[in-house]
C-alpha cells in the first residue's frame, strides 16, 4: 500500500470515531428499552423487559405497523412498474427532451421533502380536489420510490447494453418474448434491490406523510412522532425504535445476500 | 414517465400559482386573486429572515460536517482496508441508513437529554443549534460517505502507488490525486446533506428546543395556520437555493454520478 504507516493509523484512528459516532446513539437506544426507569435514567438503575411486553400490547403502534406496510407495499408495486417502463423508455429510445426527462427524475430526490410533501398536498387540494387519505398517501409515496427503482433498473440497463435482445429479436422473439424471457431476467437483481429500498424508504418516511396522508391514517413513523413528546408513552416509542434498529439489519443482509457489496452500494444512493 | 412529468412537475407549478395567491381572512378559504403579498411578507418581515438565514447556515454547516467526517472513513474503506474488513465496515456504514430517521433524530435526543449519557460527560449542549447540527450531521452522514467511498474505489491504487514513486509526500499525493478524485463526489454527497437540511423540520422538533427552519414554518403555514398560498411561498426558497447549487454544481461533472 502507497500510504505511510503513520497515515494508515491515523485514518484508521478516524474511522473508529466516526463508527462510534454512527453507532453508539443507536447502541443507547437499545440500551435504554431495557431501563428500568421511565425517564430513560442515566446510568441505567437495573434492567427490565417489561416494555418488550408492554409495547408488544400497543394497540396503535401495531395499527400504525399494519398501514405503513401496506402502503409501502402499493407505493413499491406501482413504483416497480413505472420505474422499470421509464428506464426502459430512457434506455432503449431516443426521443425528444431525454436529457430534460433525466433532470426530471432527479428532482424528487435533489429537493428537500417538505417542498415535495406540500406541492402534492397543493396539487391534490386545489388542482385535483381530492381529499386527502390512503389514496393520496399512496401516490405520494410512489412518486418518490418511482426514482429509486429507476436508478436500479437504469444502471443495470446500461451496464447490459442492448445486444442480447436483439439477439431474441432476431431469432424471432415478439418484443413481449424478449422482455419476458431476456431482459427481465437480467434485471431481476436490479429490481429487487429497488424494490427494497422503495419499501425501506417508504416504510421509514415522514415528511411526506404528515403533509399528504392527511388526518385519521397513522403510519409508524406518524405514530412514533405523535408519541414522541408524551412521557408517559416514552418507554413504548423506545421499544419501537430499538425493534426497528434490529429490523433494518434485515434490508442490509438481504441485499448483501441479493448483489453484493457494490450493488448494494449503488442501491443505498 | 407521464406519472412523474405531470403529477410532480405539475404540482411544482401549481405550488407556485398558489403562491401568488392570498387566504381569506376571516373564513380562511383561498382567494384566486393574483398578487406578490406573501413574498412581500417573507421579504419584509425579519423572522423569516432570520429563519432562512438560520437554514441555509445549518445546511452548510451540516454538508462541511459530514465532508470532514467522510474523507477518512471512506478512504479507509477504500483504500487502506482488507477486502473482508472493507466488506464489513460498508456494512457498518449502511446499518444507519437503513434505520429510521425518526429513530435516529429520537436517539440523539437520548443523547442530548438532560442527565442522559453526554450530559453525564459535561459535554451536552442541551437542546438547541448546536444539537440540531449534530442530529443532521449524522442523519446525512451516510449519504456522503457512500458517494465518497464509490469515488475512491474507482480510484486505481497504481496512481496512488505511482505519485509516491515519483517522491510525493502524502499530503502531496492527498492534494494531488486522492482530492481531485474526491471532489465530485463530495459534490454529489453534498446535494442530498444540503437538500434534506433545507427541508427538514422534524429534527429541528424533536432537538432543536425553540429554534425554527423553513421547513416548521411551511408545516405550521400548512397545517396549523392554514394559509396555504404562505406555505407555498415558503416552500419556494428551498427551491430556488436547490436549483442555484444544482446549476453550479452541474459544471463539476458530480450530476452524472448520481
Amino acid at each position: 500500500m502507497s500510504f505511510s504507516r503513520a497515515t494508515r493509523g491515523v485514518l484508521l484512528a478516524l474511522t473508529g470515531l466516526v463508527l462510534l459516532f454512527i453507532h453508539v446513539p443507536l447502541a443507547l437506544v437499545v440500551l435504554n428499552s431495557f431501563n428500568v426507569s421511565r425517564t430513560f435514567e442515566w446510568p441505567p438503575p437495573g434492567y427490565t423487559t417489561k416494555w418488550w411486553s408492554a409495547a408488544v400490547d400497543s394497540a396503535g403502534a401495531r395499527n400504525a405497523i399494519v398501514v405503513s406496510v401496506e402502503v409501502a407495499l402499493v407505493a413499491t408495486a406501482i413504483a416497480l412498474v413505472l420505474g422499470t417502463m421509464a428506464a426502459l423508455a430512457l434506455q432503449r429510445f431516443r426521443f425528444f427532451g431525454r436529457d430534460t426527462v433525466s433532470l426530471l427524475i432527479i428532482l424528487p430526490i435533489a429537493l428537500p421533502g417538505v417542498v415535495t410533501g406540500i406541492a402534492l398536498a397543493n396539487a391534490f387540494l386545489t388542482m385535483f380536489g381530492i381529499e386527502l387519505g390512503m389514496l393520496t398517501l399512496v401516490v405520494s409515496h410512489a412518486t418518490f420510490c418511482i426514482v429509486t427503482v429507476f436508478n436500479n433498473a437504469i444502471a443495470r440497463l446500461r451496464r447490459l447494453g442492448g445486444n442480447l435482445e436483439e439477439a431474441s429479436m432476431d431469432l424471432g422473439a415478439g418484443t413481449f418474448r424478449t422482455f419476458w424471457s431476456v431482459t427481465l431476467p437480467m434485471m431481476r437483481s436490479a429490481l429487487l434491490a429497488g424494490a427494497l429500498l422503495s419499501f425501506a424508504l417508504s416504510f421509514d418516511e415522514i415528511i411526506v406523510t404528515t403533509f399528504t396522508a392527511g388526518q385519521g391514517i397513522q403510519t409508524l413513523p406518524i405514530w412514533i412522532y405523535q408519541n414522541l413528546f408524551r412521557p408517559n408513552q416514552a418507554p413504548v416509542v423506545n421499544v419501537v425504535a430499538a425493534a426497528l434498529i434490529v429490523l433494518s439489519i434485515i434490508p442490509i443482509w438481504l441485499s448483501q445476500k441479493l448483489a453484493g457489496t457494490d450493488e448494494s452500494v449503488a442501491a443505498a444512493r | 414517465m407521464l406519472w412523474l412529468g405531470v403529477l410532480y412537475l405539475g404540482s411544482l407549478a401549481a405550488l407556485f400559482i398558489t403562491s401568488l395567491w392570498t387566504v381569506d381572512a376571516f373564513g380562511g378559504n383561498i382567494e384566486r386573486i393574483w398578487n406578490l403579498d406573501n413574498y412581500r411578507d417573507l421579504f419584509t418581515i425579519d423572522v423569516y429572515r432570520t429563519i432562512t438565514a438560520r437554514t441555509i447556515l445549518t445546511a452548510v454547516a451540516v454538508t462541511v460536517i459530514d465532508a470532514l467526517l467522510a474523507f477518512p472513513i471512506a478512504l479507509y474503506m477504500a483504500k487502506v482496508a482488507s477486502p473482508r474488513l472493507q466488506r464489513a465496515l460498508v456494512i457498518a456504514v449502511l446499518t444507519p441508513l437503513w434505520a429510521s430517521y425518526l429513530v435516529k433524530a429520537y436517539a440523539w435526543r437520548g443523547m442530548f437529554a438532560s442527565g442522559g449519557p453526554l450530559d453525564d460527560l459535561g459535554l451536552s449542549p442541551g437542546y438547541g443549534l448546536v444539537a440540531t447540527v449534530v442530529t443532521l450531521s449524522y442523519l446525512w452522514l451516510p449519504y456522503m460517505i457512500l458517494p465518497m467511498y464509490a469515488g475512491l474505489e474507482r480510484l486505481p491504487d497504481s496512481l496512488l502507488e505511482a505519485s509516491a514513486d515519483l517522491g510525493a509526500t502524502t499530503r502531496t499525493t492527498m492534494r494531488r490525486v486522492v482530492l481531485p478524485v474526491l471532489f465530485p463526489a463530495a459534490v454529489a454527497g453534498s446535494i442530498f446533506t444540503f437538500s434534506l437540511t433545507l427541508g427538514d423540520y422534524i429534527a429541528v422538533e424533536i432537538v432543536g428546543g425553540a429554534n425554527q427552519m423553513l421547513g416548521n414554518v411551511v408545516y405550521d403555514s400548512f397545517l396549523t395556520g392554514n394559509n396555504l398560498p404562505f406555505a407555498a411561498a415558503v416552500a419556494t426558497i428551498p427551491v430556488v437555493v436547490m436549483l442555484a447549487y444544482l446549476g453550479a454544481v452541474r459544471r463539476t461533472g458530480a450530476l452524472d454520478s448520481l
